[in-house]
């Protein structure tokens, strides 16, 4: 148990200082320059672009050794300072950050619990069950397939355009300012609905379709035979079933983190929701390549905060490792 | 036991393959939209990219998917789309299914310090967000190709192929016909391809499939951020574009609808045939 988490760690503190250190190569390996963007989009005098050239140059720390840089880099990080937005210049590309994560919080932490408990039900519900089983199958299926932004167009073309049940752009109306009150809320509930269902639905048909095809293997293990022989209710060795499936359903979960972000951002885009998604897409759109970084940056500590909690949860629920605790094999 | 059953082994997989619905009806969709890539810009004669008189024009006989709100043909950039789809599919997927066979067979064979050290690197490479990183990187390409973004795509997926292949390849290693051939003094990328990998074959086969699935998504979604290759077209750069001239707004449902049911149909399809071979290989899941 202790050695089991210990290895987690070292793995995940190695792939902090891997990250840390592509976010800080790609933008001075890769070709381009991005303080000559930023200038060619201000359109300066040529006189003044040689001045701003070497103020920008500065500003941004690239006037030191690449060493020294890095070091730099690392020392500002542990400060929680990822560098100055070039789009909103000058403001903290923290602050841009903090100020988008909750929205994107909001969609992505409900939808990852909700699907993968109602997933995983319904999957084993389904498994070995015909009828269930040939409707759940197919449309399990059909979700997991899905590109996350075209589910975001379909939903938002049905329910927004055509019906005009529900909004579709934004994060709450816009008459209304950010606060604590009920009229907030409730306009913020009305908006959350589409991308949050969009979330759902594709990680829904995934679990599902894990979970009855897990349920199948475990059915067909010597366990569940054995008991079979020896009279026991088919409810009873199904649920046995369905606890030896969840283990590797949330394996799963620890590996679908990167990809239910990745359909957080885009969903954001369609519903022009103002999360870290939508800040990822100003972020390319101005070339504002501090803010992309430090977009990267928080992503990866936020994936490995996700990763480790899956794996405590992991360790928490296999009986075997408690039982390892216990100190009896 | 001798040879004879070898072949009746085989035949019977063909046997079981052809009359397993979920393999026939997966590999149907993919079928069809390959055979739709191949023929369709045949059957179009306005260029994907080329700007046409009808403006935001709903299908008809003229234009069989309509046209776009700058009077471009979408049938035209579907089936375009579909072709890069395809691509990318095969390029990405491809190398991943490579790198992770090769540090999945590596590993498993050679255990020891090559597998700690391999091990950690896959598992790096798991939990970093990939799609997070291919923004990074695209963002700084300026000339973007679908070779490009495929590489991106390919280095970037393989590490749960290369978990998938350490672990098989650990149970068979301990196997006596590896060990005859270890005795037998051959080299040990020959024992790998002759004597593993057949035995996994099934297996890899599976897990290009879902590699290619899985590549033709992420491609999707980085062209739909606009991070997709320039001056092209493809199944997520359709979609972009549609959000960015507000087809939602506009009503025009025929600009972003076949993109998506195209990729569902070709990943579902994939995912569908994958559960059929599945069954196919392993006679416990036959439905009974």
């Amino acid at each position: 148990m202790r050695t089991y988490v210990a290895r987690k760690l070292l793995t995940y503190a190695l792939t902090f200082f891997v990250a840390v250190t592509i976010d800080w190569a790609i933008p001075r390996f890769m070709p381009g320059d991005p303080v000559q963007g930023l200038i060619s989009r201000m359109q300066a005098q040529p006189g003044s672009a040689h001045a701003l050239t070497g103020y920008y140059t500065k500003a941004f720390g690239l006037d030191v050794p690449a060493w020294k840089q890095y070091l730099n880099f690392w020392a500002a990080l542990v400060h929680g300072d990822l560098g100055v937005s070039v789009w909103q210049y000058p403001r903290p590309v923290t602050d841009l950050i903090v100020e988008a994560a909750p929205y994107t919080l909001a969609l992505l932490i409900p939808a990852i619990l909700l699907s993968f408990f109602a997933g995983n039900k319904v999957g084993a519900m389904a498994a070995r069950r015909k009828v269930l089983d040939n409707t759940v199958l197919p449309l399990g299926y059909v979700l997991t397939a899905t590109p996350y932004m075209w589910l975001a167009l379909v939903l938002a073309y049905v329910f927004g355009s055509v019906t005009r049940v529900l909004p579709i752009s934004g994060a709450y109306s816009y008459s209304l300012q950010p606060g604590w009150t009920l009229d907030f809320a409730l306009s913020f509930m009305r908006y959350w609905i589409l991308p949050f269902a969009s979330l759902f639905l594709v990680g829904f048909g995934g679990w599902a379709i894990g979970m009855r095809n897990m349920i199948i293997y475990e059915l067909e293990a010597d366990y569940a035979h054995y008991l079979e022989a020896l009279g026991a209710p088919r409810r009873l060795i199904r649920r046995y079933a369905y606890r030896n499936a969840l283990l590797p359903q949330i394996t799963g979960l620890a590996l679908a983190l990167g990809a239910v972000l990745a359909g957080a951002l885009v969903t954001e885009v369609v519903f022009n929701y103002p999360g870290v998604g939508s800040l990822v897409l100003t972020a390319i759109q101005n070339r504002d390549y501090f803010l992309l970084q430090g977009i990267f940056l928080c992503i990866i500590v936020g994936v490995l905060i996700a990763n480790f909690i899956v794996d405590i949860a992991y360790v928490l629920i296999d009986p075997r490792t408690r039982i390892g605790m216990q100190g009896h094999q | 036991m001798t040879t004879a059953p070898v072949g009746r082994v085989r035949h019977e997989l063909i046997y079981v393959a052809r009359h397993n619905t979920k393999l026939m009806i997966g590999a149907g969709f993919v079928l069809a939209m390959l055979v739709l890539a191949l023929v369709g810009p045949f059957l179009t004669s306005q260029a994907p990219l080329a700007f046409g008189g009808d403006l935001q024009q709903a299908p008809s006989s003229a234009h069989w998917f309509g046209t776009t709100t700058n009077g471009q043909d979408v049938f035209s950039q579907f089936v375009y789309g579909l072709r890069a789809s395809f691509i990318v599919g095969t390029l990405g997927g491809g190398l991943a299914a490579l790198i992770g066979m090769l540090v999945g067979f590596v590993a498993g064979y050679r255990g020891g310090i090559i597998d700690e050290i391999l091990t950690m690197l896959t598992n790096v490479v798991l939990v970093i967000p990939t799609l997070a990183v291919l923004i990074t990187i695209a963002a700084y390409v300026t000339t973007r190709g679908f070779v490009t973004e495929a590489i991106f795509i390919g280095a970037t997926s393989w590490p749960w192929a290369a978990r998938a292949v350490r672990a098989q390849t650990f149970s068979l290693v301990s196997r006596e016909f590896v060990d005859v051939a270890r005795l037998s003094g051959r080299r040990s990328w020959k024992i790998i391809a002759t004597e593993i990998a057949p035995n996994m074959s099934s297996y890899l086969l599976m897990m290009f499939i879902l590699l290619f699935g899985g590549a033709i998504l992420i491609g999707a979604t980085l062209d739909f951020i606009g991070l997709g290759p320039s001056n092209a077209i493809s199944l997520g750069l359709m979609m972009n574009n549609a959000v960015l001239w507000s087809a939602l707004l506009l009503g025009t449902w025929w600009w972003f609808i076949p993109p998506g049911l195209g990729i569902v149909a070709i990943v579902g399809g994939l995912y569908v045939m994958n559960v059929g071979l599945d069954e196919v290989f392993n006679p416990r899941l036959r439905e009974m």
